[in-house]
């Protein structure tokens, strides 16, 4: 058995991989809006790199800060006040 | 041995920097003929980005990968929902994303039948129904089972079945993913190959279990959100589901392609060329129950849940989600017939013509509505969907492989430590293997004729023989072996039959106007329908085990665990019924 206490949680890996893709994809959104290239994709006009780009940023960060190393709020601990009983509960911390 | 493989540990990073190197380069010396489309350098970000983190991911979690227990089960220790998306994730290859968006366009909306009627009712099952065996009796895997059930002949003609289909599902998966990038980024097919299964390799045989769950729930939240544009944006150009539906009918008038049932009375009223009975019996029965409740590629992900709740919530939580896969999914295939300029093709027709096949309809979904940025997102999400297929076929190999077959027939006596090393070992030899496999594949015309093909040789027998044990307690040793063995072997011979003499495909479909996929479908009926006849009729003339040597493993020899006082929200059956619910209605609606 491994020791759980210093385990990052995986969504605070998939937070931080959210806001930066975020951040990318706005960027570039932003990019195109004020340099439109030649080969536009259909619906350009609703610039769709934006608001998604800008909503996986809203996700990146709710996660990041949810599930900050050491903030000692991960998944583990908040599912082990719902999970009640079980064949062997009150095992070690999940992921 | 070990000690090698401590100093490939070490060397890790530097592996991982070994392996995005040449992507790096790849990225951005890209041939231009051939392609798709050209990436945009943010994409190219987007795609190195997603690489670093997943082998970063591995090297971290290699200190939390130890013992057997945590290198093959993830230490038993995930929650509902990170079994529950894994479980997902695993089945979520890229072959399942490309694959069922091509069905889609070529069959319609009868390709969901493949995520509603030919999973959901097995998920519920096997969370509700046939979790507890599994876990109750602690087995590390599937054929494991088998072993307690029925003894050791069935546990390995189990593991070596199942080891055999799993490296050939991995180099299917491989190709499949080799050809898109080839397809949609130019890239050359063999270093597609080499790269992406090299990153696996270096991620599984790190951190095991751990680190192939790990990175499949990652993956499985990028697929969902570089796939979800495309159906949004489509349904806003055709005016929602009606404008779709009503441009479909327009464009293909011959079929019906968007109602699930209504057409199904008769063979060639369908573009798929199906009865119902073969939808339901076959796939909605047989081969998904065989898939969901005893492929160890996506039990091994439930078995790792921390306690019995979590490995009974897992499936539930899992098919809840399959449920609405078709929106990312079948929703491209089905906008790709309503609003793409040129009629696609099958691929044989496509080779010959220069004109795009079927299989190409999602990357031409991406291309049409993501710009810059979006579209790395997108391509991310077709290689997170290849990269949780073979991780999932590569860990469960493993697993089958050293539990199974190395510390069964080979050298029952060792230390723990020593089955972890043998495990990344295995791991690496069936990427190896699942290489080899896929320039196998390249031979093939069809390879979902391929895949399914497999299924019904090795895992509907299977469902035979597992459903036998669970809840039959008269069906002995000698039955379960010869009952899985003759329903492998007929469904071979059905497969050759029809390979030697098409005409066969009449008697094996039951109608004349029977398609391949129906072909597929009635197979794994009669397969499995012969395997558990000739489970019954062994096992009536040979003696049962004692009833004490079957507690833990047979329906009504074991005492669940109680869930006390869980408020009617938190229990797995409330769940699985609201699953159901919806699923009943979905089918309505869609009738």
């Amino acid at each position: 058995m491994y020791s759980e206490t210093s385990r990052i949680s995986i969504w605070f890996f998939i937070g931080a991989l959210l806001l930066v893709y975020g951040l990318l994809i706005t960027g570039a959104g932003i990019y195109d809006l004020v340099v439109p290239p030649s080969q536009q994709p259909v619906l350009s006009q609703l610039h769709a790199g934006i608001w998604w780009g800008g909503l996986l940023v809203l996700l990146g960060c709710i996660y990041c800060y949810r599930f900050f190393p050491g903030k000692g709020h991960d998944t583990a601990s908040h599912e082990s006040q719902s999970s009640g009983t079980g064949a062997s509960g009150g095992r070690a911390k999940g992921l | 041995m070990d000690a090698l493989l401590a100093g490939c540990a070490r060397l890790a990073p530097w592996i991982a920097v070994t392996v995005c190197m040449p992507l790096l380069v790849a990225l951005w010396v890209q041939p231009s003929n051939g392609r798709l489309f050209s990436l945009h350098w943010v994409d190219g970000v987007i795609i190195l980005i997603y690489f670093l983190l997943v082998l970063g991911i591995g090297v971290y979690l290699r200190k939390f990968a130890k013992t057997g227990e945590d290198f093959f089960l993830a230490g038993r220790q995930m929650t509902a929902w990170i079994a529950g998306l894994s479980f997902l994730a695993a089945n979520l290859g890229s072959l399942e994303l490309m694959g069922w968006a091509a069905s889609a366009y070529q069959y319609g909306i009868l390709a969901t039948h493949w995520y509603w009627i030919g999973a959901i009712p097995a998920m519920l099952f096997l969370g509700i129904v046939m979790m507890p065996f599994y876990y109750v009796c602690k087995t590390h895997s599937v054929p494991g089972y088998l072993k307690l059930r029925f003894g050791e002949s069935s546990r390995a003609l189990a593991a070596i079945t199942f080891g055999v289909m799993t490296v050939l599902m991995s180099g299917v998966n491989i190709y499949s993913m080799a050809l898109v990038m080839k397809v949609v980024l130019g890239w050359n097919i063999n270093f597609s190959i080499w790269v992406s299964s090299l990153t696996v390799a270096v991620y599984v045989v790190l951190g095991g279990l751990l680190s192939a769950i790990f990175n499949e729930v990652l993956q499985f939240v990028l697929i969902w959100l570089g796939a979800m544009v495309v159906p949004i944006l489509g349904l806003i150009e055709t005016g929602g589901w009606k404008g779709m539906t009503e441009r479909i009918a327009q464009s293909f008038p011959a079929h019906d392609h968007t109602h699930l049932w209504s057409t199904l009375g008769n063979f060639s009223d369908n573009p798929m060329g199906i009865h119902w009975t073969g939808i339901v019996l076959g796939l909605g029965f047989v081969i998904s129950f065989g898939y969901w409740t005893t492929d160890f590629l996506v039990v091994q992900r439930v078995l790792s849940a921390r306690d019995l709740r979590s490995a009974r919530m897992a499936p539930v939580i899992g098919a809840a989600f399959k449920m609405a896969v078709p929106f990312i999914v079948i929703l491209p295939g089905l906008l790709g017939l309503a609003v793409l300029p040129e009629k696609l093709v099958g691929e044989s027709q496509a080779v010959a013509t220069g004109a795009h096949s079927y299989n190409e309809v999602l990357p031409l979904m991406l291309a049409r509505y993501c710009g810059p940025g979006l579209l790395g997102l997108g391509i991310t999400a077709l290689m997170a969907g290849f990269m949780s297929g073979m991780a999932g076929n590569v860990s469960a190999f493993a697993t089958v492989w050293t539990y199974d077959i190395y510390r069964a027939l080979v050298r029952k006596q060792a230390a723990d430590a020593h089955y972890v090393s043998v495990g990344r070992w295995c791991t690496i030899l069936g990427v190896l293997i699942s290489i080899g496999t896929a320039y196998l594949v390249m031979q093939f015309l069809s390879i979902m004729d391929y895949v399914q093909a497999l299924f019904t040789f090795f895992i509907a027998p299977l469902f035979g023989t597992v459903l036998l044990g669970m809840f039959w307690k008269r069906a002995t040793p000698a039955g379960g072996f010869w009952g899985l063995l003759a329903g492998t072997l007929s469904s071979i011979g059905m497969w050759a039959w029809v390979k030697v003499d098409p005409a066969a495909l009449s008697y094996i479909a039951l109608s004349p106007h029977a398609k391949s996929m129906a072909e597929n479908m009635y197979r794994g009926l009669w397969c499995w329908l012969i395997c558990v006849a000739v489970t019954v009729t062994v096992s009536f003339l040979t003696k049962p085990k004692p009833a004490a040597e079957l507690a833990g493993l047979v329906y009504g020899t074991y005492v669940l665990p109680s869930e006390g006082e869980l408020p009617l929200y938190k229990r797995p059956v409330f769940w699985a019924i609201v699953v159901g619910v919806v699923f009943i209605v979905l089918n309505i609606i869609f009738w």
